[in-house]
């Protein structure tokens, strides 16, 4: 089947969801007031709060939810057959993660621009507070080591992206310096970064680079997650002006150039899918596509990430209400073309089936590397760009998106460890280089633990990360179904999402206990006990709050009632 | 395109940029100037509260500027009232 009809397919049913969906959800359901004052404008301070421009505030919100995590998701899950995972990203991301991410938005700028974590404990109740606050913390512990194992699988498997990955973090000090310190307008640093990085990918092609073979007993692989944590701890130290700030600028520039390339090269080179639509010939040891497939493509299809996004900065920056299904339902759109793709790249970019079957041998090995090789493929033969610096670019590109992920939660893990210290009244923690030092050490056992340490790299942990940022997102549709019941709406929309989600997440979680311990990942099983019991909360959580509320809802119609 | 509708894009690119660049960080970046400023105050102020500072012949001169600043910062520090005797702002 040509590439084509998929990218075609995919990208008319998420306009369309845009068109008629997300209208009819902006209408009858969420009610968007132009007239409504949002927080942007009842509480502006200029800092956090500031009405701001609703294209400008999709890039944002586009950029911060379109990471590596597409990316990673779709490359693993295509190995039960490129049409479970196309259904479940075109499906999901129009009738869950839109809903999901404008929600979001949504409620948040009814309460003041509070974040998903407060409104869980003033819309929901204080336990769900608690519980979405254990959910964000295994998603922080996991998110740095999936990804610091998921650059070093990159960085191994393309030596030329080396050099430019560390030459863009040069990049992003030099326009930070000179914006904050200089005081140059934005648009000549953004032209000339954007050129020099492009040809920093040139240079890496031509002198690529590649760890010993073995160093004080370790692999390639584990030498890179050590240097890379080495590189977070002193990353998340320095001020946000000064790396991050211009390093998520940078990563923003490079998702809209990499997705342009890719989709303009689908339809240029017009690709035949090798894979298999349905994989009736999955290798050894996969696990059963239900309820996996919905765990590994989380970012994509749903992410609970996106509610703390959404309600995070976007909210406060929201000029109008109406905005919200621009920014939100657009905005994860995007997300969803950037994982259709990817899928695209990983079934298509291959020249032959038993080729494709040769990368597919084992779950969880696929990752970045796979729509690297996938993907430079189709640009090649699209673009006339050679392959090796297609392949150079792409996985700079993503090696860019994981590590700032990184960056940035270490960071946020670093002040979790830091409040613990002010709660607890334990001075050494509240100190910031103990506090890193301790997240850092965490994430670098978990790394370890998850399989980097011997060197092959296996993912293991990918479907635990997606299990709990799935269980993020039905906490969040939780809220938003309950301020829908109390408003005395349809929230049969959010709702049914939120059980399905939620139902997979448990699903999963008991299936990976079980595979878990057979193989004798002990730290992982006994993480992922305590994700079952997390996702068990959540359900009786909902129950109840769903409950009451109606029985309240109920209560208020017929006194109305008899009072008339 | 005539030449204004090419500078005007142009301008519009620009802020496009700008705005894309700095909205997302603008509440970290506040958080952290205001974090150097209240060291600053600290330098500036800190003979009075009994921290020798081998610069107060220098910072003694900045002290009236400051002294707007001086009631936001000494209730951010988690004082209540001034801390300092011989002049009191609250």
């Amino acid at each position: 089947m040509s590439a084509i009809v998929l990218a075609v397919s995919g990208i008319v049913a998420v306009a369309l969801g845009y068109r008629v969906y997300s209208k009819f959800i902006a209408e009858k359901i969420y009610q968007l007031d132009p007239d409504f004052e949002t927080p942007a404008h009842t509480m502006r301070d200029d800092v956090d709060f500031i009405p701001t421009n609703r294209v400008v505030l999709w890039g944002h919100h586009f950029t911060a939810v379109a990471g590596a995590a597409p990316i990673i998701g779709p490359a693993i899950a295509v190995i039960w057959g490129w049409l479970p995972a196309f259904l479940w990203v075109i499906f999901g991301t129009i009738f869950f993660a839109g809903v999901h991410d404008f929600g979001a938005i949504w409620a948040s700028v009814r309460n003041k621009g509070t974040s998903v974590g407060a409104l869980t404990g003033s819309v929901v109740s204080a336990r769900a507070r608690t519980l979405f606050m254990i959910v964000i913390f295994l998603l922080l512990l996991m998110v740095n080591a999936v990804f610091a194992v998921a650059i070093s699988n990159a960085l191994v498997a393309s030596p030329s992206a080396v050099i430019p990955v560390w030459s863009a973090i040069a990049v992003a000090v030099v326009i930070g310096v000179l914006i904050y310190r200089v005081g140059v307008p934005i648009l000549w640093p953004t032209i000339v970064g954007t050129i020099i990085l492009y040809a920093v990918i040139y240079l890496g092609e031509l002198v690529p680079v590649a760890l010993p073979q073995t160093l004080l007993g370790l692999a390639p692989g584990p030498q890179w997650i050590l240097i890379l944590f080495a590189y977070a701890l002193v990353a998340s130290l320095l001020p946000v002006w000064l790396l991050l700030q211009p390093r998520d600028y940078i990563n923003g520039i490079q998702l809209f150039i990499g997705l342009g390339l890719l989709f303009g090269a689908v339809f240029i080179a017009n690709p035949t899918i090798v894979a298999p639509a349905f994989n009736t010939n999955v290798p050894a040891g996969t696990p059963p596509i239900f309820p996996l497939l919905f765990v590994t493509i989380a970012c994509g299809a749903i992410s609970g990430f996106h509610g703390l996004v959404s309600s995070g900065t976007t909210s406060k920056q929201l000029n109008k209400e109406t905005d919200a299904r621009f920014v939100g339902y657009l905005g994860s759109s995007g997300e969803g073309l950037l994982a259709l793709v990817v899928i695209i790249a990983v079934s298509a970019g291959f020249s032959s089936l038993s080729e494709w079957e040769a990368t597919y041998s084992a779950f969880g090995t696929t990752g970045i590397a796979t729509f690297v090789a996938g993907g430079s493929t189709i640009i090649a033969s699209g673009t006339g760009l050679s392959q090796e610096f297609a392949a150079t670019l792409l996985a700079v590109m993503a090696v860019l998106f994981a590590g700032t992920t990184m960056d940035a939660g270490v960071r946020l893990q670093r002040y979790i460890v830091q409040e613990w210290g002010v709660i607890y009244n334990v001075p050494a923690l509240q100190n910031g280089y103990v506090a890193t030092l301790l997240a850092v050490t965490a994430c670098v056992a978990l790394a370890f633990g998850a399989g980097g340490a011997d060197g092959q790299g296996g993912m293991l942990i990918w479907p635990l990360f997606g299990t709990t940022n799935q269980l993020l997102a039905g906490l969040t549709l939780l809220v938003i179904s309950v301020m829908l019941v109390k408003l005395g709406r349809r929230y049969v929309f959010t709702l049914v999402p939120m059980v399905f989600v939620t139902i997979m997440s448990f699903l999963a979680a008991l299936y990976q206990l079980w595979d878990l311990i057979a193989s004798g990942q002990y730290i992982l099983a006994g993480l992922d006990l305590v994700i079952v019991i997390a996702s068990i909360f959540v359900l009786l959580e909902s129950a109840a709050a769903f409950t009451r509320e109606r029985r309240a809802a109920n209560a208020s119609a017929t006194a109305a009632a008899s009072a008339s | 395109m005539a030449w204004p509708d090419v500078r005007k894009t142009l301008r519009r690119g620009a802020y496009l940029a700008s705005e894309f660049y700095h909205a997302p960080y603008r509440g970290a970046v506040a958080r952290a100037k205001r974090d150097e400023d209240d060291l600053f105050m600290l330098l500036v102020f800190s003979e009075m509260m009994g921290i020798p500072n081998p610069a107060t012949y220098y910072t003694l001169e900045l002290q009236p500027i400051l002294l707007e600043r001086f009631h936001t910062w000494h209730t951010r520090m988690g004082m209540e009232h001034s801390p300092l005797d011989d002049f009191r702002c609250c």
